[in-house]
C-alpha cells in the first residue's frame, strides 16, 4: 500500500480569525463521525491542515469515496511516504505516476518543498534528478511549469519524505455545527433536502421536521422522509427527524377553515408545531424549502401569512432558485431518485380545488379562532416520535436468504 | 443419467429453485405498485439489481432484465444501432457468432447496415489487426462473443477493448452467455466491454431469465415500450422471481468460480489426453487454449447423432455442437467457418460441464465412450 494518510485542506476556516481553533475541531469531529464506521482513525489536526492515517486500502476506498461530501474541506490527497533514500523516492515517484500512464497526454510538472535543510540535496537538485528519473519512463508526460495537469508534489521532512500526485476537489463550505443548529421541514419533495444540504454547508447543524398523517399518507411516504434524513448525514453530521401525527390537526383545519383558506391555515399550524419542537430541541432558525412562486402557498403574500405565527427566522435558501436548479442540485446530492418517488405528502392530500394566492391575514386569523388550535398543536408536539441517522444498517434479513 | 449438455442449457440449482418458488409465493406483487406489498417487491428487485451490478463492476441502473440470452443479443445490437445511426452504420462482428447476433446482423443489413464479419484463424481466434483494420469513423458497434458456445474458443476481450476504445467510438458489445460464470468476465473502470449479454438458464437459474448490462449509462433504443420499466428501455411488468434467482445463481455462480475452474481445466486436460489415444480417429475442434467447460470433438465418418445415441443407452447425455441449430441439418456456421476438415464436419460432438458435473461421470463418460467406439469402429480400427 502505497499511501499512509490523507492530507485535508480547510475550508473557508483558514480565514476565521479566533474561532479557527473551534472550526477545526468541529471539522475533525465531524470527520469522525462521517467514518463511524471504519474507527479508529488517527487524525492530526494541525493549524493549516489535517492529516487522516491510513492502514489498509479497504479505509483508504471509504475515505477517497466520502470525504468529498464532508463540508469544510477544501481538498484533499492520498499521500504516499517513503525513507530518505534517492532510490527509495524514485521508485516511489514512478509508483505514484504510474496511475496516469494510461491517461493521454498530460503536462507535468515536480513540486520539492524542503523543510529538512540537513537532505543533501537542494531543492533545485532534487527537482531535477526526480523529473530526469519519471520523464524517460511516461512518453505521455511534457514539462509545464504553469498550470501542469499533474504535479508531483515532494515534501522532504523531518521524519520521512511525502509524496502526492492527486488533489481531490472538496464539498467547501464549512463544517457542520459551527453555525448553530436549525429546524428543517422535509416534506419529501425535491425541495427541503435541497435547502437542508444548502444550509449545513453554511456549517448549520440540522433536526428535521416531518407531518405525518395516516392514513391518508402512507408509511411509504414516511420511509421517504427517514431516507432523505439519512441522505443528509453524508455531508458530516447527524440528522434527528421529528415526526408529527398531523392528522388530527389537518382535519379539524379542513373541517373549519373555509376550503380556499385551509392550505394557507395549515401552513400556519405547521409552523406554529414546528416553532414549538424548535424551541425544545434548542434550534435557532426554521429551514423550508420554499421558493417564491412555485406553488400558491409560495407567493408573498402567503409567505407573510404563515410567517405570522413567529418571529423565529424562518430561513429560505431556496427562496430564489429555479426549479431547474433545485432539481439540478438533488441529483448531485444524491436526493431526488428519492423524492420523487409518487407518495401522497401531508402538503397534498387535503389540497383545495383554488387556495388563495393571496390570502389576507385578518381572514385567516378570523376563521381560525373558533377552533381551540393550540391545544391540538400541543398534543402534535407531545405525540412526536424521534428518528436518529445513520441508523445502524438494519440488514433486511428476509432478503438475503433469497439473493 | 450423466449430463454433459451444461452449455446447452443447465440443471437449476437448488436454492435458486427455492428462491423462485418465495418470491413467487410473498412478493407476487407488482414492482410498479405504490402499495406496501408492490415497494417490498420492488425493494427485492433493487437488490436483486445491485447484487448483480456488483458482480459485475457496475451501477445498479445500468443493469437490465431481460428475457434471456436471445433478447439481451438482439437487444444489444439493434438497440445500439438505432440509437447510434446518426454517428454511423458500420458494425463489426464475427463469423462464429450465436445466431441472435449473426441473424440481427442480417435484417440490420437489409436496412442499410454495413456489417464487417472478421474471420477466425483455425483455433476459432479473431485477429485483433483484423479488428484495427476494419474500425472506422463511422462503426458504431463491435460485437464479440467471449467464449464461443460450439467450442469454446477464448477472444481476446481486453485487447479488442482497448483496440476499440482508441481507435474508434463505437461501442464494444460482449456475449459473455457462454462464460459468465465460467472464465471472469466484468466491466473494466476503462477498458473492457462496454455491454454485455448474460443469461440465466446457462449458470443454473431460470430459463427466461437474462440481463443486459452496461459499463456506462445504457444508451440504447428501447424495443419494447409502454410503461416505462427497466429506465424506460425495456417495459413490461419485470419478473421479479425470475430476476431474484437469477441474482442468487449469479452470486453462486461467481463465488465458485476460482474451484469450478480448476475442475473443468482438469477435465479438459484429462479428456484431451483420452481423446488424442484415439488417434487421428478423433478430431478435437477445441484449442488446449480454450474455454475449459466446453469440449468439441468429432469422430471420423461418424454422424454425431450416432453416438449421441450410443451414448444416451449407456444414460450418458452428450450433443451437437449447439443445441439451437441442432435439429438443421446442414454443417454448423462455426464448424465451416473453421474449416474443418470434410470426415470430420458432420459429426462434431460437445461435452460441456456444469456445477453439478463430478469426477466419476467423467471417469464413466470415458468408459462408455471407449466402449461405444469399440462398438461402432471395431477394435482394429484402434
Amino acid at each position: 500500500m502505497k499511501f499512509k494518510e490523507i492530507l485535508v485542506r480547510y475550508g473557508e476556516l483558514s480565514t476565521k480569525g479566533r474561532n479557527k481553533k473551534d472550526f477545526i475541531n468541529r471539522l475533525r469531529d465531524n470527520v469522525r463521525y462521517s467514518f463511524n464506521d471504519i474507527m479508529p482513525l488517527k487524525i492530526r489536526a494541525e493549524r493549516d491542515r489535517m492529516f487522516i492515517e491510513i492502514e489498509n486500502d479497504e479505509k483508504l476506498n471509504v475515505l477517497m469515496d466520502r470525504l468529498p461530501h464532508v463540508f469544510g474541506i477544501q481538498s484533499f490527497s492520498p499521500v504516499a511516504s517513503c525513507g530518505k533514500d534517492l532510490d527509495e523516492m524514485k521508485a516511489l515517484a514512478l509508483d505514484i505516476l504510474e496511475d496516469y500512464r494510461d491517461a493521454g497526454d498530460i503536462t507535468f510538472k515536480v513540486e520539492v518543498h524542503r523543510t529538512d535543510k540537513t537532505f543533501p540535496l537542494n531543492t533545485h537538485e532534487l527537482q531535477r534528478e526526480m523529473g530526469a528519473t519519471i520523464l524517460p519512463q511516461f512518453s505521455n508526460f511534457t514539462v509545464q511549469v504553469k498550470k501542469p495537469d499533474v504535479t508531483l508534489r515532494v515534501e522532504v521532512r523531518e521524519d520521512a519524505i511525502y509524496m502526492m500526485a492527486q488533489v481531490i476537489q472538496g464539498a467547501g463550505g464549512m463544517p457542520v455545527g459551527s453555525n448553530g443548529k436549525s429546524l428543517l421541514m422535509l416534506s419529501g419533495g425535491i425541495d427541503s433536502p435541497v435547502a437542508g444540504y444548502l444550509m449545513m454547508k453554511r456549517g448549520v447543524r440540522i433536526d428535521a421536521i416531518h407531518f405525518f398523517s395516516p392514513p391518508y399518507t402512507s408509511d411509504n411516504a414516511l420511509q421517504k422522509v427517514k431516507e432523505l434524513a439519512n441522505g443528509l448525514t453524508k455531508f458530516g453530521a447527524n440528522v434527528r427527524l421529528h415526526v408529527i401525527p398531523f392528522t388530527e390537526l389537518q382535519v379539524a383545519v379542513k373541517d373549519n377553515v373555509p376550503d380556499n383558506m385551509s392550505m394557507t391555515s395549515t401552513r400556519r399550524m405547521m409552523m406554529k408545531v414546528a416553532d414549538k419542537v424548535r424551541e425544545e430541541v434548542g434550534a435557532l432558525g426554521i429551514v423550508t424549502g420554499e421558493s417564491l412562486g412555485q406553488v400558491a402557498s409560495q407567493t408573498l403574500e402567503s409567505l407573510t401569512a404563515i410567517n405570522d405565527v413567529t418571529s423565529t427566522p424562518i430561513l429560505r435558501p431556496l427562496i430564489s432558485a429555479d426549479k431547474l436548479d433545485i432539481i439540478k442540485i438533488a441529483m448531485e446530492i444524491g436526493t431526488y431518485e428519492t423524492s420523487i418517488q409518487p407518495f401522497e405528502d401531508c402538503c397534498t392530500v387535503f389540497t383545495p380545488a383554488s387556495p388563495k394566492t393571496k390570502p389576507r391575514l385578518d381572514k385567516v386569523q378570523h376563521f381560525e379562532s373558533f377552533t381551540q388550535f393550540d391545544e391540538l398543536i400541543e398534543r402534535a408536539v407531545k405525540n412526536r416520535e424521534t428518528y436518529i441517522f445513520p441508523q445502524k444498517e438494519v440488514k433486511e434479513d428476509k432478503f438475503t436468504d433469497l439473493l | 443419467m450423466i449430463y454433459l449438455d451444461n452449455s446447452a442449457t443447465t440443471k437449476p440449482h437448488k436454492e435458486v429453485l427455492a428462491t423462485f418458488m418465495q418470491v413467487n409465493e410473498l412478493y407476487y406483487a407488482n414492482p410498479a405498485s405504490i402499495h406496501r406489498a408492490g415497494v417490498e417487491a420492488n425493494t427485492l428487485l433493487a437488490k436483486a439489481r445491485e447484487q448483480i451490478a456488483q458482480l459485475l463492476n457496475t451501477e445498479a441502473n445500468h443493469v437490465l432484465f431481460t428475457a434471456g440470452g436471445t433478447e439481451s443479443n438482439n437487444f444489444a445490437f439493434y438497440g445500439v444501432a438505432k440509437k447510434g445511426n446518426f454517428r454511423g452504420k458500420h458494425i463489426i462482428t464475427t463469423e462464429i457468432e450465436h445466431p441472435s447476433i449473426l441473424e440481427a446482423a442480417k435484417r440490420l443489413q437489409s436496412e442499410g447496415y454495413e456489417i464487417d464479419y472478421l474471420k477466425p484463424d483455425k483455433n476459432g481466434v479473431i485477429s485483433l489487426d483484423e479488428l484495427q483494420k476494419k474500425l472506422r469513423k463511422e462503426t458504431i458497434l463491435v460485437s464479440i462473443m467471449h467464449v464461443n458456445n460450439e467450442m469454446g474458443a477464448i477472444q481476446p476481450i481486453e485487447e479488442a477493448a482497448t483496440i476499440i476504445h482508441e481507435n474508434s467510438r463505437a461501442m464494444f458489445h460482449v456475449d459473455a452467455i457462454q462464460s459468465f460464470g465460467k472464465l471472469p468476465i466484468t466491466f473494466k473502470d476503462e477498458a473492457g466491454p462496454d455491454i454485455l449479454s448474460l443469461s440465466g438458464h446457462k449458470i443454473h437459474a431460470l430459463k427466461g431469465s437474462g440481463v443486459l448490462a452496461f459499463r456506462k449509462k445504457p444508451m440504447i433504443e428501447p424495443f419494447l415500450v409502454g410503461g416505462g420499466q427497466e429506465f424506460g428501455l425495456r417495459s413490461g411488468t419485470v419478473a421479479v422471481p425470475q430476476a431474484v434467482a437469477f441474482a442468487k445463481a449469479a452470486r453462486l455462480a461467481i463465488e465458485a468460480l476460482p474451484v469450478q475452474l480448476e475442475k473443468y481445466k482438469k477435465w479438459s486436460t484429462n479428456l484431451h489426453e483420452y481423446f488424442a489415444q484415439f488417434g487421428s480417429e478423433i478430431f478435437v475442434l477445441s484449442p488446449k487454449n480454450g474455454a475449459a467447460h466446453i469440449l468439441s470433438f468429432s469422430v471420423r465418418g461418424l454422424k454425431g447423432e450416432i453416438l449421441i445415441n450410443a451414448m444416451q443407452k449407456r444414460n450418458i447425455i452428450i450433443s451437437t455442437s449447439s443445441a439451437c441449430s441442432s435439429k438443421q441439418t446442414k454443417t454448423s456456421h462455426v464448424v465451416e467457418a473453421l474449416n474443418v476438415d470434410g470426415q470430420f464436419k458432420n459429426g462434431v460432438l460437445r461435452l460441456s460441464f456444469g456445477a453439478f458435473t463430478t469426477n466419476e461421470e467423467i471417469e464413466e463418460f470415458k468408459e462408455a465412450f471407449t466402449a461405444v467406439m469399440k462398438e461402432l469402429k471395431g477394435d482394429n480400427e484402434r
